[in-house]
């Protein structure tokens, strides 16, 4: 009874503020975080539009995928952001997707000509140590050789997990199996995500641990430290490129389409570096932020195209399984 | 006038028949040796244990089927007659509500009931401050709160000296008396029976006898008694 | 007592299991009924199911094993502090998973204190990484459990026993026999069913611990097939798996621990004329020690890593401590509805205990996208989300609950229904005048149970948060995600003084009232 007078409560307040449209965003968990962009994008956004933005959080990225699939065409959400490169196969296929109309210059290391997801930050995926670490190791192959303790996340349940399966892949092919058992004593433990891996580096658990190469700006920019570093490797680091869309069954596709042109703006932008700890995909007026500059610059960009992903995936994980597990 | 017309009670698979009648305000004791269904007889007239063939009747009324709470019974148990976490007024209050929302006046009965059986200074105590003899007491004292015509005794004072089990008896006896009440007392001692009971029921080989007079019966005792006295 | 009117009903405590066994089922099947694609159960599938079965059961037997001595070290002894140390021993088990983590390791991993000592006395390091791993941390959680339900047990023994055995002049190994062993009959096969059941759909830590892919347990299988692959089929079909294993285990228990009757015995304290001699106390106070160390040595490290952080933790952390202590509070009553006519019921036939256990064996994240599913068409998940996790968190605590109430029940019911239905009290007078005041240890612990898992529960929120409305687990969680790995402590240390608290609150106004 209590439930459908605080249901009744609910339809009542939404009948009242009709008139100011309303933008629903899905996005994952961290993003609208107080510690996220979320907050300040939403005030920036709400000035602007004339609307009520509404973030609903769904885990990570692959949760919110989940959660977009578990409503179908049903779905609430009028934006879908924070999916990555690894999932807009996924996304695609399931035709619940419009095409963005947006364009902009980016600034990211990759050329971008995708009709649908606009790209809002991007990193790389690096392996993150103390400075006073000696024979930083320059590739997997040396760090598999050295007895370096490295703390990784599972693939299954993780993003940073899932990009460090497809880095490996990307850069050594047939190879990887044989690259993953040779690092299996390098090995700490597999995590769940990535807050528990980052957690137990900063107790002292490994001498590295999979993160970003943006990691270390946190520390300088937020606790004047300087003592978090990425160790840059010579095959490359694998990319990871964040990505919001809209969806075609929205019923306000013009404020959908009005905010994904907003994403590309300094408004947006400029928000990011410091508040997601990513690269901003537009270069924002000011530039980046003091911190950012110094950096760990990668020679080489990893990226597997979308349409190759899945299917690497499937072969990556099966050969990571079987190498971790002997 | 208690009748139990043929019945055959079943107590988990052992089988109890009784075919006897009780007069109102008699007094029976209940005797018989080890496991022959003493405690059973008297389950089945409170209503614990089944009834498979037959009919109980109390002043004509079937009462087979009714509860254990709305038969006209009081019942004395060989442990367990006062709940450890309530005081003895309580215990006694339950008698007269069971939800213990007791108006003044029934408060007052509580009080006589307790100066009744000579615990008027103790009734805020909790059970297991008492002795022995106050708990049996302090039992009784519900049973007159209750105002059962029928007030069956399965052993109360098992665990009390002989003394206090005869004070305890003489009590029972004349609570009896004043209310009118009919009493039936399961007990192993035949000078139990002497002492409060004009009757005996002898339960022997799964069967109830008809009440025969206590003297007589204690003197000439049949087979099965005679072997039980030894 | 198979006769006559009972002061006891029935229905509510079935109608009850029933909703929680309804709410259960319907959300794996709804999960089952939106599958695509049914790829079936692979071989590694198979190998994570083993590993489950091998972790639980270890677990499972360890803890048990380790209890049995420590809670009949607590329950012959008394010292000062002793209910402060069994409150406090308590705590693992409502921590969040990752602060546990944590804990563990910095006195047990790599750099921890553990090995740092090892280190000085030039012995080589330990590692923690393993299946001997998951095994300890699991028993850090679930040690405190076992202890409290046996240590119940071993009060539940009347005094009058103690005191016949030591008039007979029976020893310690005698009233082990006599007393003590009977009763760990009845009790440690369920105990350990329980904790069985707990650590099947253990996840994190078996990942954490278990050191890599080897460790993969069901639990990490329905995550692959849920996320990974969007198998909705096999996530639902293995979500059945666990139900399965669980219930098996609780039936196994059920059927060993035969129900044996202690009869009635009045209140007194119980006093102890056995184990007198200096040796059994020598080695009761090392096992008290033992036991208090390696529960409270981590929780120490979690205080050691919090207190810089608790001074200035961010304002939303205080907001989210008032919705945590709401959620606990509401999710706290729902459970003592349900738990409270599920016990009696129980107290009457035992099997209707296994519906609760279904509150274990579902799998949170399969139980959180079938509410989401049956929800979404109707309501906006969105509105609900906070009677939604209330609820949730209930059903979780309910297996705990009733393995506390129903023994208890039994007992009360089994003394007093005769006395109850001769004075005609009716199911309603009964439970109000003589259960609830009888069972009021045994509801304090379950509250506090219950409020304390509640506030520490992340549960199946993630798809039902409201981002507004943030519990506190959910906002140490974006802390971290934000590297405020300080504040993180800070307020995990918050979160482990709160749920303490309301545990320490229920469960000890539970025992000062009791008679």
């Amino acid at each position: 009874m209590k439930h459908l007078t605080f249901a009744a409560g609910v339809l009542c307040a939404t009948g009242a503020f009709a008139q100011t449209p309303e933008l629903t965003v899905y996005t994952y968990d961290s993003f609208v975080s107080d510690w996220g962009p979320g907050p300040q994008i939403e005030k920036a956004f709400e000035a602007t539009c004339g609307c009520d933005l509404k973030f609903v959080t769904a885990g990570d990225g692959a949760a919110l995928m989940a959660r977009i699939r578990l409503e179908g065409e049903r779905t609430g959400a009028d934006v879908v952001l924070g999916l990555d490169t690894n999932l807009t196969a996924a996304a695609r296929a399931t035709n619940l997707f419009a095409p963005s109309g947006v364009e902009a210059d980016y600034a990211l290391p990759i050329e971008w000509s995708d009709d649908t997801f606009v790209p809002y930050d991007w990193g790389y995926f690096a392996f993150v140590h103390n400075t006073k670490l000696e024979h930083v190791p320059q590739d997997f192959l040396e760090l598999a050789r050295s007895d370096l303790k490295i703390i990784i996340q599972d693939p299954r349940s993780s993003t940073p997990g899932l990009g460090l399966l497809l880095w490996v892949k990307a850069a050594y092919g047939d190879q990887a199996e044989q690259v993953w058992k040779d690092l299996a004593d390098n090995i700490v433990t597999v995590t769940k995500g990535w807050s528990e891996a980052y957690g137990l580096f900063l107790e002292g658990e490994a001498d590295m641990v999979l993160s970003y190469t943006t990691s270390p700006a946190y520390h300088v920019i937020a606790e004047s430290d300087t003592t978090k570093e990425a160790a840059a490797f010579d095959e490359g680091h694998y990319m990871q490129i964040e990505v919001a869309a809209r969806l075609a069954s929205s019923k306000q596709p013009e404020l959908a389409q009005q905010f994904l042109q907003f994403i590309t703006t300094d408004a947006f932008q400029s928000v990011i570096p410091t508040t997601n700890w990513m690269y901003p995909a537009v270069m924002p007026e000011g530039g980046l932020p003091e911190g950012f500059n110094d950096l760990v610059e990668p020679r080489n960009s990893l990226l597997i195209p979308e349409a190759e992903a899945e299917a690497v995936r499937d072969t990556a994980l099966a050969e990571w399984l079987s190498a971790l597990s002997q | 006038m208690l009748r139990l017309d043929n019945i055959r009670v079943d107590n988990g698979g052992f089988f109890l028949d009784a075919d006897l009648g009780v007069e109102p305000g008699a007094s029976v004791a209940v005797i018989g040796p080890s496991g022959a269904g003493k405690s059973t007889l008297l389950g089945a007239i409170a209503g614990f244990h089944p009834v498979v063939r037959g009919r109980i009747l109390w002043g004509g009324t079937d009462i087979t089927h009714d509860t254990p709470g709305q038969r006209p019974v009081a019942m004395l148990f060989q442990d367990g007659n006062l709940f450890p976490h309530l005081t003895v007024s309580q215990n006694v209050g339950l008698g007269i509500r069971p939800d213990l929302r007791l108006n003044v006046a029934e408060e007052d009965r509580v009080r006589d009931a307790l100066l009744r059986v000579g615990l008027r200074t103790l009734g805020e105590r909790k059970p297991a401050a008492l002795s022995g003899g106050q708990q049996s007491r302090a039992a009784l004292a519900r049973v007159l709160v209750q105002k059962r015509p029928l007030l069956l005794l399965d052993e109360p004072f098992a665990a009390l000296g002989p003394a206090l089990k005869a004070e305890m008896l003489d009590l029972v006896a004349a609570l009896a008396r004043e209310a009118k009440a009919t009493l039936l007392m399961v007990s192993h001692d035949p000078n139990d029976a002497r002492r409060i009971a004009e009757q005996v029921i002898l339960v022997a080989e799964g069967r109830a006898e008809e009440p025969a007079p206590t003297e007589e019966l204690l003197d000439n005792p049949p087979p099965a008694l005679r072997d039980y006295l030894g | 007592m198979a006769f006559g009117a009972q002061p006891v009903r029935t229905w509510p405590g079935l109608a009850a299991a029933a909703l929680v066994a309804a709410v259960m089922l319907a959300a794996l099947v709804a999960v089952a009924l939106r599958a695509e694609t049914g790829a079936g159960l692979g071989a590694q599938d198979w190998s994570a199911i083993r590993f489950t079965v091998l972790q639980a059961a270890l677990s499972a037997l360890f803890s048990v094993a380790l209890a049995i001595p420590v809670a009949r070290a607590l329950a012959r002894r008394s010292f000062p502090g002793r209910g402060l140390l069994i409150t406090l021993l308590g705590a693992p088990f409502i921590l969040p998973v990752i602060v546990a983590v944590l804990g563990l390791l910095t006195v047990f991993g790599r750099g921890g204190w553990l090995n740092a000592l090892l280190g000085l006395a030039g012995l080589p390091p330990v590692s923690i990484y393993g299946l001997h791993g998951v095994v300890l941390a699991h028993v850090f959680f679930n040690l405190p459990l076992a202890t409290r339900l046996i240590l119940q047990g071993w009060q539940e023994i009347p005094a009058e026993r103690f005191r016949l055995a030591a008039q007979l002049g029976a020893g310690p190994r005698e009233i082990w026999r006599l007393l003590e062993r009977p009763m760990l009959a009845r009790t440690a096969p369920g105990v350990a069913a329980l904790i069985f059941a707990i650590c099947l759909t253990s996840f994190a830590v078996a990942l954490t611990l278990g050191g890599g892919p080897k460790a993969t347990t069901i639990e990490l299988a329905i995550y692959q097939a849920f996320r990974f692959d969007f198998d909705l089929g096999r996530s639902a079909l293995l979500a059945l798996v666990q139900i399965v294993l669980t219930l098996a285990a609780a039936t196994l228990a059920l059927g060993v621990s035969a129900r044996g009757g202690f009869g009635a015995g009045l209140d007194r304290v119980v006093q102890r004329w056995d184990a007198r001699t200096p040796g059994l106390r020598a080695l009761d106070a090392g096992l008290i020690l033992a036991a208090a160390l390696f529960l409270l040595a981590p929780l120490a490290a979690i205080a050691a890593a919090g207190l810089p952080g608790l001074l200035h933790l961010p304002e939303q952390v205080y907001m989210a401590c008032l919705v945590s202590v709401f959620v606990a509070a509401v999710s706290t009553i729902l459970l003592l509805c349900l738990a409270l006519p599920i016990a009696l019921a129980a107290a009457r036939m035992p099997l209707v205990e296994q519906a609760g256990l279904l509150g274990l064996a579902v799998s949170p994240l399969v139980l959180g996208a079938g509410l989401f599913l049956l929800i979404n068409p109707v309501a906006s998940p969105f509105a609900l989300a906070l009677p939604v996790t209330a609820l949730v968190n209930a059903l979780m605590a309910l297996p705990f609950a009733l393995r506390i109430l129903t023994p208890k029940a039994r007992e009360e019911v089994d003394r007093h229904a005769r006395l109850a239905a001769t004075l005609n009290m009716g199911a309603w007078g009964f439970f109000r005048l003589v259960l609830l005041p009888r069972m009021r240890p045994q509801i304090g612990f379950a509250a506090g149970l219950a409020a304390a898992l509640s506030m520490g529960d992340l549960g199946v929120i993630a798809l039902f948060a409201d981002p507004e409305t943030a519990t506190l687990p959910l906002q140490i969680y974006r802390l971290m995600a934000a590297y405020r790995m300080e504040a993180a402590s800070g307020a995990a240390l918050l979160l482990l003084i709160l749920s303490v608290t309301a545990f320490w609150l229920c469960d000890r106004g539970g025992r000062h009232a009791a008679p």
